[in-house]
């Protein structure tokens, strides 16, 4: 149904006919199954709201989980780090503890949306969402994340690199499923981490291009032991190079490495012509300078 | 539809009423308490104009579902001023440094700035332009509204 300028901009409420709002997971997954998909996982709402607004999606029921104790930590669990499902993206941005084990993480949360954004959208959600340049959920595939999905058969966990499917899918059922956590080891002594972004304004705006780098490496010797290289949009779905990671392992540490690397990496990239966010080519040809000056800045910023 | 009863504390003040559950909050400050000063801009959390004190944190009141306010206290632009009329410095700031032209990204630019100020007194120009960076102004320069917010933290220093 197309939508006149009317209805959107001055039809004032949301379509649904029930607000819930539970205690507890247990409560949550069983409102859920009651309405059988026709009932969505709400929590900040910073996605779900515009969507609803513009009749993208249409649901009975919101079942808003932001009253559940227990999922709005970051914590510490021996060399791993856990967000809850909870946590918000200002939260993360100003944890010192994101930013001294997962700087990536840090820049990816202080650059989503707006301050006002930020201090209500979960990084949970930023996930769910399935955009492909998720401002967090680059950093969060370079950092090999796994997340954990609580449904009516109990808890799964599912790495990050299996769980996004296409734009706006992920294997994360929202009229059934809620994640509840999400894990990733910080960033050891002899590994660095960058996060680069390319868009238009500082603020408010859609990355054109967004790379994430998390690199081991022995200085010493000067060869990379391993890389991970999370971009976006340059694939339906947050894409690890991982031809390029491959070549990667025990490459020496110079400059026709990291030119190697780029332009093995462009070759894989595929990102959309954009009116708004620049052209394919012009993306692919940024590709190859993230990439370089991606590892380049991640292996400087090891051991400090 | 059932209805949700909804309290909560705006403006120092404990309301309880009955919403229905797809009320968004913009609307019930709007329309149903008459509190105009939150304005509706963009209606997707782009703009910054409708955005509120949400236990002293700024969020877009205009895509928060009304629901989400239960239990918690709520500031909109018209709880700044004392009852007596009393500004506070940043209206006062804004006022002196002539901070607004049209005026309708006013109260966003307001609140944000008072959330700012609130936990960091002495703000250097990089952190008021990021608190200001959910807010668009399409008049201005952003110049004078920046110089207004460092002058407010000026003045409330000054006062201790």
């Amino acid at each position: 149904m197309a939508l006149t300028f009317k209805d959107l901009h001055w039809a004032n409420n949301i379509q649904v006919q029930q607000y819930l709002q539970p205690e507890n997971i247990e409560e949550a997954l069983e409102m859920l199954a009651n309405f059988e998909g026709r009932a969505r996982v709400i929590a900040g709402g910073t996605d779900v709201i515009p969507q609803l607004r513009g009749r993208d999606i249409e649901v009975e029921a919101l079942v808003d989980i932001t009253r559940i104790p227990g999922m709005d930590g970051i914590l510490q669990e021996g060399e791993n780090i856990v967000l809850g499902g909870l946590v918000t993206h200002a939260q993360v941005a100003s944890s010192d503890l994101i930013r001294k084990k997962a700087f990536l993480l840090s820049e990816g949360a202080g650059s989503v949306g707006s301050p006002q954004i930020r201090n209500i959208a979960t990084v949970a959600g930023n996930l769910i969402s399935g955009q492909p340049a998720a401002d967090t959920s680059i950093p969060l595939l370079a950092l090999d994340a796994t997340v954990t999905i609580a449904g009516s058969g109990g808890e799964k966990q599912i790495p990050l690199t299996d769980f996004f499917l296409d734009t706006g899918k992920t294997v994360l059922d929202c009229t059934r499923e809620i994640l509840t956590r999400i894990q990733f080891r910080g960033l050891m002594k002899n590994e660095g981490g960058c996060y680069l972004r390319l868009a238009k304004r500082k603020a408010l705006t859609l990355p054109m291009l967004v790379l994430a780098a998390v690199v081991n490496a022995d200085l010493e010797k000067n060869i990379i032991n391993r890389a991970a290289i999370a971009l976006g949009p340059v694939a339906p779905v947050p894409y690890r190079a991982t031809n390029v990671e491959g070549w990667l392992k025990g490459a020496s540490i110079n400059d026709e490495t990291f030119a190697t690397a780029a332009n093995m990496g462009m070759q894989e990239c595929t990102p959309r012509d954009s009116c708004l966010r620049g052209s394919c080519d012009y993306r692919q040809e940024m590709s190859k300078v993230f990439i370089k000056r991606g590892l380049r800045r991640a292996i400087a910023q090891i051991g400090s | 539809m059932n209805t949700l009863t909804l309290s909560f504390t705006l403006n120092g003040d404990d309301v309880s009423l009955e919403i229905s559950p797809n009320t968004l909050l913009v609307d019930l400050l709007r329309d149903k308490l008459r509190l105009t000063g939150t304005k509706v801009g963009c209606r997707e959390g782009e703009c910054g104009a409708c955005t509120v004190l949400l236990d002293g944190t700024p969020v877009n009141s205009c895509i928060l579902p009304a629901a989400k306010v239960q239990g918690k206290s709520l500031t909109t632009i018209e709880g700044l001023a004392q009852i007596n009329g009393q500004l506070t410095e940043i209206q006062e700031a804004f006022m002196h440094e002539g901070a607004a032209q049209c005026g309708f990204c006013t109260p966003g630019m307001i609140m944000n700035s008072t959330a700012l100020l609130e936990r960091n007194p002495e703000p250097n120009d990089q952190e008021i332009r990021r608190s200001l960076s959910g807010v668009i102004c399409r008049c201005t320069g952003y110049r004078k509204i920046v110089q207004a917010v460092a002058t407010a933290g000026e003045m409330k220093k000054s006062q201790g």
